[in-house]
């Protein structure tokens, strides 16, 4: 008896709980996913209109069996890759995915560039006090002992 | 007391001219990319779907609620899809050039009722002069979605073989439909 009331809970309680997992799929695929009316919202904040009609449509495919993939190529195949929070990899997009990195290695090379440039100048200001090239000290002290030797 | 300076020794220094004009460069790029960007509308969302074959639609005739038409019965000739609601206002500041566009008769323009209760949208052409050939139904936006409509009103060129050439978001303006839509057309007419 008691077996059979548990059973029949469950099977109460179990679309519910496919509805839960539902939602949480479906509002975290949706604030992936900008809102082409307002456009710094995403689909899941936005109250727009067409918002409400594409969280319909979104929740639609997903229960029809669509994965998310499926969903965000099905958006993007009428609104373009604009409605995607994150751009893909692709040639038009890898300067905004690498163009950082690029910089970051551009500024690696000027400053290695300028450490060499400073130590070939302070070898040749050795080299011009007559001191051995091999000399790091500070060329204030350098300038002293000139100032001495005068 | 005072000290006379030692005169420090300058190598040739290569590096000097980079010094200021590769920062200079860099921040001329920068300043290159942010003066264009001030005259993009950021609300202009480039179409996937331009150079696409329109999407599939079979939607009722707001005139004659009994009868439909599908894509396929465009096909063989230049159309323009106008997406338009009697709540759209901006519509209302293009609706004189359909008119005139529609005198001139050059070319069929489709009516795309979008979200609009047919009653609703049969008075506001009433009212405002009906400049389409005849006006299909898209009561539940689900053709608009297809179509990639964000904004209405938006204008779509197709052409004989059912392929999106071009798509106006917003409204039309005398402008765009002398200089950019109508020279398409013809073309795509000729072609």
């Amino acid at each position: 008896m008691i077996r059979r009331l548990l059973a029949a809970l469950w099977l109460a309680a179990a679309p519910a709980f496919a509805d839960d997992v539902l939602d949480a799929r479906l509002k975290s695929l949706e604030t992936q996913l900008r809102c082409l009316v307002c456009q710094n919202q995403t689909l899941a904040e936005s109250e727009a209109p067409l918002a409400a009609d594409l969280r319909n449509e979104v929740r639609e495919l997903a229960q029809s069996g669509k994965s998310d993939d499926d969903i965000r190529a099905y958006l993007v195949a009428r609104y373009g890759d604009f409605v995607l929070y994150k751009p893909p990899v692709k040639p038009v997009t890898y300067l905004l995915w690498f163009g950082p990195f690029l910089l970051l290695a551009g500024g690696l090379a000027v400053w290695l560039l300028v450490l060499r440039q400073r130590g070939r100048m302070k070898r040749q200001e050795n080299e011009d006090l007559g001191l051995p090239a091999s000399v790091e000290a500070d060329v204030d002290v350098a300038r002293a002992r000139e100032l001495l030797d005068d | 007391m005072a000290t006379t300076p030692v005169p420090r020794s300058q190598p040739r220094n290569p590096m000097n001219v980079l010094r200021w004009s590769l920062p200079l460069a860099v921040f001329a790029v920068i300043v290159a990319f942010l003066f264009v960007g001030l005259f993009r509308d950021p609300r202009e969302v480039p179409s996937p779907l331009i150079d696409k074959p329109a999407p599939a639609f079979s939607l009722v005739k707001l005139h004659k609620p009994g009868e439909r038409l599908t894509n396929v019965d465009m096909r063989g000739q230049v159309w323009l899809l106008n997406v338009w609601a009697s709540w759209c206002v901006s519509c209302r500041v293009e609706h004189p050039l359909l008119v005139d566009l529609s005198k001139a008769n050059i070319v069929p323009v489709i009516g795309l009722a979008y979200k609009d209760k047919p009653e609703d949208g049969l008075a506001w052409l009433a009212s405002n002069g009906d400049p389409y050939r005849m006006s299909i139904v898209d009561r539940d936006g689900r053709v608009g979605i297809d179509f990639g409509v964000y904004g209405v009103p938006e204008t779509f060129v197709i052409d004989k073989q059912g392929i999106i050439r071009y798509k106006q978001i917003g409204p039309l303006t005398a402008d765009a439909l002398d200089r950019t839509i109508l020279p398409l057309v013809r073309e795509l007419q000729r072609s």
